[in-house]
């Protein structure tokens, strides 16, 4: 599923970012800004004028990114599919406890 | 001792600009980096030791990896590859305390350059109180640098690090870097360090959860965004209105006190028609600007810009544009020259550049006193429905200028040469109170940067004006006014054979040359070529002889005229300095002459047909 589909409020995990063409800007800056395997995402709000652009939260911080960007961004809503090794076990109970390093 | 040169370096948002004010304070100098539009903010502060020490604060960036010239000029700066600017002695990397886990892979990456660098650990404060801990001793053994916590909005909050910088240079931290590393290795990285060091409370509904929930809400909050635009716009306008008439007058006295005081000759007229009107001319728009900036420091600093970008993105974004476009085009209904100055906080300079270009569109107040004086002459004062058909007329002429902007907006996205996606990748930073200093620091460097680089080309352009409008003097038998004689009159006659095709006459054609220095001037010149004196009186005398001497296309041509008035030297002054290029006062000169003549034309034609 795409960042773009997933819906608001709902607690998804990143599976990755698809590049568009073979250097693409905005997927290295997306992976430079949190947007890595296993990251919990959710969707806090989306622009007033045609649901655009998206408001997301990725790990700590808040992003606004157009619904262009946010396709490029793969999630999943299972967490234990993509979990990285050093994620917390409790990751899924709430996708605001990516903050919790125990 | 010889004076250390350090360089903060951090993403945006990690408060390195206010831990920059905090160690400098007043003692800063902003310019820009050469041949880029990039500001370069440089400082100085006596450590205790007695060591000057030179602080240069590096644009914000959060990889090396640089997406804007922003972040190219930071990673080459950090790199010691950017030419006239030498490797900074130490890296002072500043990472906000609550947003670790997207400041600390920057921080790995900056410590991959193997230089001194000291990592400062900012808003310790803030992440107190959410209750993070963060073992510093223990991070800064696993970094393998110094690592000293500051409060940047807090006096002495960063006596740490002042202290850690005058003792001796830090060893470098060794890193050995895989080259078949994956992607996300600097993530995984990140990980494990906070896993290490860091202690994170049990999650919980942050404040700003609740406050985005109403400030970003599809109603609500484009309902509060229209009440802070509305205050801005009131602001700009009405608040700085008595200020500038102050200003006005005091230089309009200055003038007729040295009138008084000198014999009368060309250097009187040198000083007061030239040098007293031309500052003038240039203080007037200082009060437009330090309220626009008040207002954009403050919404800046509390984190409520990039909200109301983000509000705003799709429809600007729509006619090619981004949702930063909108403060600088709001603020290009008072003028131009502060709307323009705006667009620095546009980083993607393909956008800014379209934002600068469709400023001048915006009903800037200078073309009021026209507009006010044309309709007066000749729109009928009488009820349309509930409504005022000269008020109707105003407001055409008002959403005239807000599809143009759209509309050549529109048309510059779809015959552009870089047709490449440009993102919003905005980040919304946690809400603050906005800091007193900080604010004032940024409005003196906008105040400052205006007045040296803008304000000396205001003053020569006008000086230039008066010169062209004053010789050769009247000959002693002079019947006509004196302009008439003058190269300015002598240029209007000339210019009469362009202009005569969408009506206008070499009166009009006479008014437009000092009209050059400023819109609202076109006024006064037109007074001054129907041989009126000065005053009040004399705009509404000049109505009525214009109600009688004009045809209605006339007057409507020149109303279209002024919808994309080309002929602001002050706009096209401050676009020559925001851009570093001549090409684009020539391309924003050109398309809005060609706009306007074209608008006019038809105009003319048009109610020529019609009457």
């Amino acid at each position: 599923m795409r960042l773009s589909q997933l819906p608001k409020g709902t607690a998804a995990w990143v599976v990755g970012v698809e590049t568009v063409d073979a250097a693409d800007p905005i997927a290295r800056r997306l992976r430079d800004l949190g947007f890595v395997r296993g990251e919990p995402v959710r969707i806090l709000a989306t622009g007033p004028f045609g649901g655009d652009p998206l408001l997301v939260h990725v790990v700590d911080t808040r992003f606004a990114l157009r619904r262009s960007e946010a396709a490029r961004v793969t999630v999943t809503l299972d967490a234990l599919a993509s979990a990285p090794a050093a994620a917390p076990a409790d990751a899924k109970v709430d996708a605001f406890a990516a903050g919790v390093v125990p | 001792m010889t004076a250390l040169r350090i360089a903060l370096v951090g993403s945006p948002n990690c408060g390195k600009t206010a831990l920059f004010n905090l160690l400098t304070g007043s003692r800063q100098k902003v310019a820009n980096y050469a041949g880029v539009t990039v500001e370069r903010k440089e400082g100085h502060y006596t450590a205790p030791s007695g060591r000057h020490v030179q602080v240069l604060d590096l644009p914000g960036a959060y990889s090396f990896d640089a997406a804007s010239p922003d972040e190219a000029i930071t990673r080459d700066v950090c790199h010691g590859r950017f030419a006239g600017e030498a490797r900074p002695d130490l890296l002072v990397c500043v990472a906000d305390a609550t947003n670790l886990r997207l400041h600390l892979r920057f921080v790995l990456e900056v410590r991959r350059l193997g230089q001194p660098m000291v990592l400062a650990l900012n808003m310790m404060d803030s992440a107190r109180r959410r209750g993070i801990a963060i073992d510093t001793q223990k991070l800064s053994q696993r970094l393998g640098i110094p690592v000293v916590e500051t409060i940047a909005v807090r006096r002495g909050g960063a006596e740490a690090l002042v202290a850690r910088l005058d003792a001796e240079l830090p060893a470098v931290a060794r890193v050995t870097v895989d080259v078949n590393e994956p992607e996300d290795a600097l993530h995984a990285e990140v990980r494990a360090l906070l896993a290490d060091a860091v202690v994170f409370p049990p999650p919980t509904h942050s404040l700003d959860d609740s406050i985005d929930r109403w400030a970003l809400h599809p109603v609500w909050g484009v309902a509060v965004l229209a009440v802070v635009m509305f205050l801005i716009f009131q602001a700009v306008f009405s608040w700085a209105a008595p200020m500038q008439d102050g200003i006005e007058a005091g230089f309009a006295a200055t003038g007729e006190w040295l009138a008084a005081t000198m014999a009368d000759g060309p250097l009187r007229s040198l000083l007061v028609d030239g040098v007293i009107a031309g500052v003038g001319g240039v203080l007037v728009f200082l009060p437009q600007i330090l309220i626009l900036f008040a207002f954009i420091l403050v919404l800046e600093e509390s984190g409520y810009l990039p909200r109301a970008a983000f509000l705003l993105d799709r429809m600007m974004f729509k006619a090619g544009l981004t949702g930063r476009s909108f403060i600088p085009l709001l603020s290009s209904y008072a003028c131009a020259i502060p709307g323009i100055m705006a667009t620095r906080s546009i980083q993607d300079p393909r956008d800014r550049l379209a934002t600068i270009l469709v400023a001048p569109l915006t009903t800037c107040s200078a073309r009021l006193p026209v507009y006010a004086l044309l309709i007066g002459a000749f729109i009928p004062d009488r009820a349309v429905g509930w409504f005022n058909l000269q008020g109707i007329v105003l407001f055409a002429l008002y959403a005239f200028g807000i599809v143009s902007v759209m509309a050549v907006a529109f048309v510059m996205k779809r015959f552009r040469r870089d047709q490449g996606e440009h993102a919003l990748l905005l980040e919304l930073p946690a809400y603050r109170l906005p800091n007193a200093r900080d604010v004032a620091i940024g409005l003196y460097e906008r105040a400052a940067i205006f007045l040296r680089r803008v304000g000396g080309i205001i003053l020569t352009l006008t000086v230039l004006m008066w010169f062209l409008s004053t010789f050769p003097g009247p000959p002693p038998d002079a019947t006509l006014p004196a302009i008439e004689y003058s190269l300015a009159g002598r240029l209007g006659h000339a210019l009469h054979v362009i202009f005569e095709p969408i009506g206008f006459n070499w009166q009009i054609c006479i008014a437009l040359v000092p009209g050059l220095a400023a819109r609202e001037v076109a006024v006064s010149a037109l007074a001054t070529v129907y041989a009126l004196s000065g005053g009040d009186a004399a705009a509404t005398e000049l109505g009525q002889i214009i109600a009688l001497q004009w045809s209605l296309p006339t007057a409507l041509s020149l109303l279209a005229w002024y919808v994309f008035a080309p002929q602001c030297l002050s706009t096209l002054a401050v676009i020559r300095r925001e851009t570093n290029s001549w090409r684009n006062v020539a391309i924003a000169a050109g398309y809005l002459f060609a706009l306007a003549y074209l608008a006019s034309f038809l105009t003319y034609r048009i109610a020529l047909a019609l009457t």
